[in-house]
């Protein structure tokens, strides 16, 4: 099983909402390895991503936690769900006038861009999985990475089941061996 | 109608149905206090301290099911209520706490008693809010007293700018609440609510554990519905205390650290438990992993976070109990399991934890006992924390719901006096009795003042062990008897009253016990009980930290020789 959980979040717009789940991760002694936030399709709504380690606890307690906040309507564990997964990086690569090919041709095999060339680096910017962009940038690093900025994981569900899947039976999201 | 907004939340309490604000001046709230006499329905409560304010809302709360109010001006005023906030959240009791802040262009510049209260209370409210306009406040009050009574109840705070209590806006209260994130559910699922029936009806060693929940859902009469008919025996939680009339011949009492032994073994041999709206806190499940064993777990609760979190369960029911429960009872057969409650029955004859051993000196046990027969029950009991409280929940029998009132998840001294104002501000007509301990009276004793203000006929015993009796039991049963910070000088607690102008009398002797307390009781107003009980008393049973439930220490054996004519409520079945 997959130790990163993803969850979905839709959430109010409110003042101070990031600070609500953020705080509640942290009380409930998780990590969040990202978290990424937009508006959507419906206004005042916002959704927020957030991959967790199931390392650290109980996901699907913070799960429950996370949707009992009065600002968030539904929060889903897209984990085990077939999704689309994208996460967008900028990564600043040191270039010379002998380097700046060979990373060329590097950015072409990732289907990456370079959408800012300077005097003495180049910007690329990536979008895919996390292990796209974490491979890219292994092999960048080699030219001396400047800057990296991530965004984090953004997820969907595939095919036509709406923002969220439809929810789960309490029965089956307590399908675990007893202690 | 145009209003300022002091007068626009004023409107809001009053069709919230708010009838006493506990609280306490000060820069920020001083439009709000300025614009009360416009509005003689609320009662305003001076305090004496916030943490009182806050205690005193969720004694008010507990005592009458209704949202408790508490109100501070910004900075030392909010946060001055955490620990009350604190309190109500962890045993979901309704409140909604106001307090003032710095005026908006001030907000984040660090100004005079500025402090981020919303972000303090992040964590132990159910929601908060910081009020930017007038205009919001009517719907911000209208959802704030939605969230806190509804579902699994809370606190709610609201912070408001000093400026906005005094900018005008158009006010009209609003009908309907949308808050799309909220939807508590009520009705439990009906697969789930059969598959729940035949389990039971197919146990042979069924067992109901009743928490808060059932008292917060009023559903005392399905739960007794529903024991009676299948023949089911009850035990409580802390917090459940009540729920279940005590004097039941079904009823096993409390579980826990310091639960019935025969409780605690019942839930050993259960072969299937019902949980009724509680959260198996640590100290009603000691270690968890033992936790019956054998049983087969339904656990009906408001909160779906909650099912799963402390012990797994092979019927979750999330639903309000009263509903879920009606729904059940109809599914359940009528059963007779005579053997199992023999056995059960059995195990209270040879484990008679409620017995106090005859002694000459003057036992607290013995004082609550008293308190219960001159009573005849019929009192609102509200306890501080340590050994005052276990002994104020085994020594008494509880029978109707919210008659004990006592701070459970936070276990917060200092609670005693000011939730025990509270409950009798709640229920003027009802008796009110505030067990004590010395350590926990003098981190609130300053209340007395607002007793005596509102001429609250407030009863208070305090069990005056010289120590903090509960870690001085620690101390001596797993440190060696290492008394470190424990023994306690306390003042001369019957000049203080006097000080007060409250009546009060020191008991030093096991005969006089029950003369004081009548003399109390035939006081009108406030009257205080310096009990000077036997300083190295124990709470027995418990069940040693990390420990399984059967794994409790019962009180040495010349603990436990019956005494003193200790009449056994008749059974009522
Ligand atoms: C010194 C000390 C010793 C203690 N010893 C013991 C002990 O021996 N035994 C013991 O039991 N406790 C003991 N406690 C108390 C313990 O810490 C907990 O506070 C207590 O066990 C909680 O009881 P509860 O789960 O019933 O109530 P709560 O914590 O109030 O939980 C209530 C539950 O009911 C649910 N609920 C609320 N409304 C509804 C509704 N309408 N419908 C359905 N569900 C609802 C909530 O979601 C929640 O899960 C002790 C505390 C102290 C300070
Ligand atoms: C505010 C607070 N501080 C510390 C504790 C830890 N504590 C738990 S019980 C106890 C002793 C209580 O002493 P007292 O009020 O005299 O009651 P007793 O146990 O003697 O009946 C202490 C210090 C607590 N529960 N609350």
């Amino acid at each position: 099983m997959n130790s990163k959980h993803v969850l979905v979040a839709l959430v109010q717009d409110e003042p101070g909402v990031l600070n609500r789940v953020a705080s509640l991760f942290r009380r409930r002694g998780f990590n969040i390895d990202s978290i990424a936030v937009g508006h959507t399709e419906t206004p005042r709504t916002s959704r927020v991503t957030v991959v967790v380690d199931s390392g650290t606890g109980d996901v699907e307690q913070v799960r429950k936690q996370f949707e009992k906040l009065v600002d968030v309507t539904k929060v889903s564990d897209l984990t085990e769900e077939s999704i689309v997964a994208r996460e967008l990086a900028l990564i600043k690569v040191k270039a010379t006038a002998f380097t700046r090919s060979e990373i060329m041709q590097i950015v072409d095999i990732f289907r990456a861009n370079i959408v800012d060339v300077a005097a003495d680096s180049v910007i690329v910017e990536v979008t895919g999985d996390e292990d796209k962009v974490e491979s890219l940038y292994q092999l960048l690093r080699g030219f001396g990475v400047k800057e990296l900025a991530r965004t984090g994981r953004l997820a969907m569900t595939r095919g036509g089941l709406g923002p969220l899947p439809v929810e789960e039976t309490e029965a089956q999201r307590l399908k675990k061996p007893r202690p | 109608m145009r209003l300022k907004g002091a007068q626009i939340l004023c409107e809001g309490l009053l069709r919230e149905g708010v009838e006493v604000i506990f609280g306490f001046p000060g820069g920020t709230v001083l439009p709000l206090y300025d614009t009360l006499p416009q509005y003689p329905k609320l009662r305003h409560i001076l305090v004496r301290h916030e943490q009182g304010a806050a205690h005193a809302a969720d004694g008010y709360a507990r005592a009458t099911g209704k949202v408790g109010v508490c109100l501070a001006t910004s900075g030392p005023g909010a946060t001055n209520l955490v620990t009350g906030i604190a309190g109500a959240h962890l045993d979901s009791s309704p409140m909604v706490a106001i307090t003032g802040q710095v005026a908006r262009a001030f907000i984040g510049k660090d100004a005079f008693q500025e402090v981020d209260i919303t972000g303090i209370t992040l964590p132990i409210t159910k929601h908060n809010y910081l009020v930017t306009k007038a205009s919001d406040i009517a719907r911000v009050v209208k959802e704030a007293f939605y969230l806190a009574s509804t579902g699994r109840p809370g606190p709610v705070l609201i912070d408001i700018p000093r400026d906005v209590f005094v900018e005008e806006a158009e006010f009209s209260y609003p009908e309907n609440i949308d808050l799309p994130g909220y939807k508590p559910t009520l009705m439990g699922h009906p697969a789930q609510i059969k598959k729940a029936a035949r389990l039971i009806n197919g146990a042979s060693r069924p067992i109901i554990v009743a928490g808060r929940g059932v008292t917060i859902s009023d559903a005392n009469t399905e739960l007794k519905e529903l024991a009676e008919k299948a023949q089911i025996p009850v035990v409580t939680t802390l917090l459940g205390i009540g729920s279940f009339p005590e004097d039941h011949v079904l009823s096993f009492g409390m579980l826990g650290m310091h639960g019935m032994a025969y409780a605690n073994l019942a839930i050993g041999a259960a072969d299937v438990l019902i949980a009724l709206g509680m959260r198996f806190d640590d100290r009603a499940t000691a270690r968890v992993s033992d936790f019956a064993p054998r049983a087969r777990v339904v656990h009906i609760d408001i909160d779906p976070a909650e099912i799963g979190k402390n012990v797994s369960v092979e019927v979750p029911i999330v639903g309000d109990v009263k509903t879920v429960l009606g729904a059940l009872n109809k599914e359940i057969a009528v059963g007779s399991r005579l053997d199992w409650i023999r056995h059960v029955e059995q195990w209270r004859h040879e484990h008679p934890c409620v017995l106090i051993r005859e002694s000459e000196k003057l036992l607290p046990q013995y004082v609550v006992r008293s308190i219960y027969e001159a009573t005849r029950g019929n009192a609102v009991i509200v306890t501080g924390v340590g050994q005052n409280q276990m002994w104020a929940a085994q020594h008494f029998w509880y029978t109707k719901p919210r008659g004990f009132i006592s701070s459970g998840g936070l276990g917060a001294m200092g609670f005693e006096l000011p939730a025990a104002l509270g409950a009798q501000i709640g229920c003027p007509r009802e008796t009110v009795w505030c067990i004590a301990g010395d350590g926990g009276f003098q981190m609130t004793m300053q209340e007395l003042a607002t007793i005596v203000q509102e001429n609250s006929p407030v009863k208070i015993a305090i069990m005056n062990n010289g120590f903090l009796g509960m870690v001085r039991q620690w101390q001596e049963l797993f440190y060696k008897r290492n008394y470190v910070g424990t023994p306690l000088w306390g003042p001369d607690y019957v000049k203080i009253a006097d000080a007060y102008g409250i009546p009060a009398v020191r008991v030093t002797q096991k005969d006089v016990v029950r003369s004081a307390i009548k003399q109390a009781m035939a006081s009108d107003g406030p009257f205080l009980i310096d009990f000077s009980v036997e300083p190295e008393e124990n709470v027995y049973p418990m069940v040693p930290p990390g420990a399984s439930l059967a794994e409790y220490m019962e009180a040495p054996q010349e603990c436990v020789a019956p005494v003193d004519s200790v009449t056994l409520p008749a059974s009522n079945l």
